[in-house]
């Protein structure tokens, strides 16, 4: 499988994911894009085509039609969805990031002996069903859930708490399904540290917390990067989350996506929205690519 | 390193794992519960268990899934594979970098663009909608989460075994067989045992991909789950759990087992010849 091994079956090798991703991942989005110039229509599909090959070009760019985003932007809805979208997704990911760091610390600094294990429990919830995961949190939630429960019998309330169908609900929800995501790649950073780095800091004097402050955390910046772009990303879209935890005015982009295509089924317009979204989350994506290939770069 | 933890160190891990996993284990529990709430304990029952084996829309949701599971988590390994040969050892060609884009951007791109951009491909396409949709959807999303599992492993394996067995007049595809895939088969298997487990537990991209007549288990509880809480979603759900709990250990064995024969053929090897 070397490089230079063959010119033919090495072709073969990479044409076969290569057009898979082409034609089932990267085309449709042209597809999108195509469809969000429509107009929406009351038929099977629910649009009317813009653009025909058969008409050629030209046609097609005198029929180009804006309207749909013309729309987006002129309703505040919208334009509030993607904003909220945004901060939701931004404070999740914090918060994230400082439930992760002490356990991702904790583990990179336990006892050899103990790191595969812990890693597996990490990983483990990972792979049980995301809706699962979310549904459990219902139930301790919720008014008369677990958690009103078990503060009531401490005394520490006395009125059940309103948790269930807020923004916090979504925190609380974001943070429960995205924490494998962050520790992995802060595990994986910290556990790269030289301990002599430490070792050689507290030999000149400098106390622990300095020490972390101007060795540990900084190296660890990799992994802060990667751990907060692979939970923002996919929160700014989150759909189960707000629409199972959060309420009515939890308003998040990719709820919105979902009730302009099933319930009003407005395909045109929950693409336009489609679009949209992939354009405010085109930076990030482009910044998450590029760390995963100087990973790949400097581990080989 | 340490031989103990720190007080510091065991808090934290202890805090965040409890914080893990306190809610998986009130839904297992509670999945066992006499009465229909499911947060007051009254006596243990497996009576919702066996109100699932009753309930036929719900099995044959689960049927669905399987079987959607099955195709495309192997289809996801094979392709999979070949894209993580292509991203660590096919060196530089026209269009890598668009290639490898497609293979991270699905990770982390919000599963409502995937999942609505697909449909519109398949309407396009004039395909039916159903069985066989889904089953494409779930290929493209899981196999770039296999390329990226074979991917590290490639990575860390040392290149001149290859060369050695080319050298010696192995074609490619003999090495690739008899030197590469023994070496990477932990590897493959995790990456099958996770398209699989993603498309068991995928709903979004599923309700998109779907037409009439195809249900899968998470579209199922998903209808369930917005009418409200019952014992009988914490007993499907505990069936979950502890299936994907069982086939995970059993591939951790595996791994495990494969890699200590590895390492003491490898010490052989060389100690004969050293």
């Amino acid at each position: 499988m070397s490089a230079k091994a063959n010119g033919l079956g090495r072709w073969y090798v990479i044409a076969a994911p290569y057009l898979w991703l082409l034609i089932f991942f990267l085309i449709p989005f042209f597809i999108v894009f195509k469809l969000s110039l429509s107009d929406v229509a009351t038929a099977i599909p629910p649009y009317i085509p813009t653009f025909s090959w058969s008409e050629g070009i030209g046609k097609f760019i005198s029929q180009l039609d804006f309207e749909n985003y013309t729309f987006i932007f002129g309703d505040p809805l919208y334009v509030n969805a993607y904003l909220s979208s945004l901060k939701i997704a931004a404070i999740s990911t914090v918060l994230t990031l400082l439930v992760a760091y002490p356990m991702a610390y904790g583990m990179a600094r336990a006892p050899r002996a103990w790191q595969p294990t812990l890693m597996m429990l990490v990983i483990l919830p990972f792979w049980t069903s995301f809706l699962i995961r979310i549904y459990a949190w219902i139930a301790i939630l919720k008014p008369e859930g677990f958690l009103t429960m078990f503060l009531m019998k401490l005394g520490i309330i006395s009125e059940p708490l309103q948790i269930m169908n807020t923004t916090t609900a979504v925190y609380i929800g974001i943070v429960y399904s995205y924490l494998p995501f962050m520790i992995l790649p802060l595990y994986a950073s910290l556990e790269k540290i030289n301990p002599a780095l430490l070792e050689a800091a507290q030999d000149l004097g400098s106390r622990p917390w300095r020490a972390f402050w101007q060795i540990t955390f900084p190296l660890s910046l990799p992994g802060v990067f990667a751990g907060c772009l692979l939970v923002f990303i996919p929160a700014v879209g989150e759909f189960v989350i707000p629409d199972l935890l959060g309420g009515s005015d939890t308003l998040m982009i990719g709820k919105t996506l979902w009730n302009e295509f099933f319930n009003n089924r407005d395909w045109p317009l929950a693409s336009a929205v489609a679009v949209i979204l992939l354009l405010v989350l085109t930076i990030p994506i482009v910044l998450f690519q590029r760390q995963q290939q100087n990973e790949r770069e400097s581990g080989r | 390193m340490n031989k103990n933890f720190s007080w510091f160190n065991l808090t934290s891990i202890t805090l965040g794992f409890a914080f893990l996993y306190i809610p998986i284990l009130l839904l297992v529990i509670f999945s066992f519960n006499e009465s229909k709430l499911v947060t007051v304990w009254a006596g243990f029952s497996t009576k919702w268990y066996s109100s699932l084996l009753e309930n036929q829309a719900l099995k044959d949701a689960a049927w669905v899934t399987i079987r959607v599971g099955l195709v495309s988590a192997t289809v996801s390994t094979v392709l999979g594979t070949l894209a993580a040969i292509t991203l660590v050892r096919m060196g530089r060609f026209p269009g890598r970098t668009l290639f490898s884009g497609m293979i991270f951007a699905p990770l982390v791109m919000p599963e409502v663009i995937i999942g609505l951009s697909l449909l519109l491909l398949f309407v396009a396409m004039g395909f039916d909608r159903g069985f066989w949709t889904i089953t494409l959807a779930h290929i493209t999303f899981t196999m770039c989460y296999a390329a990226v599992v074979v991917q590290a492993r490639l990575q860390d394996f040392d290149k001149s075994v290859e060369e050695a067995a080319m050298d010696l007049g192995a074609t490619p595809v003999n090495t690739f067989f008899q030197v590469t895939l023994p070496i990477i088969a932990p590897s493959v298997i995790s990456a099958w045992l996770l398209s699989f487990t993603l498309s068991l537990d995928d709903l979004v991209i599923s309700s998109f991909a779907t037409g009439p007549g195809a249900t899968t288990l998470p579209m199922k509880i998903y209808s369930q789950v917005r009418l409200g809480v019952t014992p009988e979603i914490n007993a499907i759900s505990t069936i979950l759990i502890g299936i994907v709990t069982i086939g995970l250990l059993l591939a951790a064995y595996v791994t495990k087992r494969q890699t200590e024969r590895s390492e003491r053929e490898r010490r052989k090897a060389f100690g004969a010849t050293g």
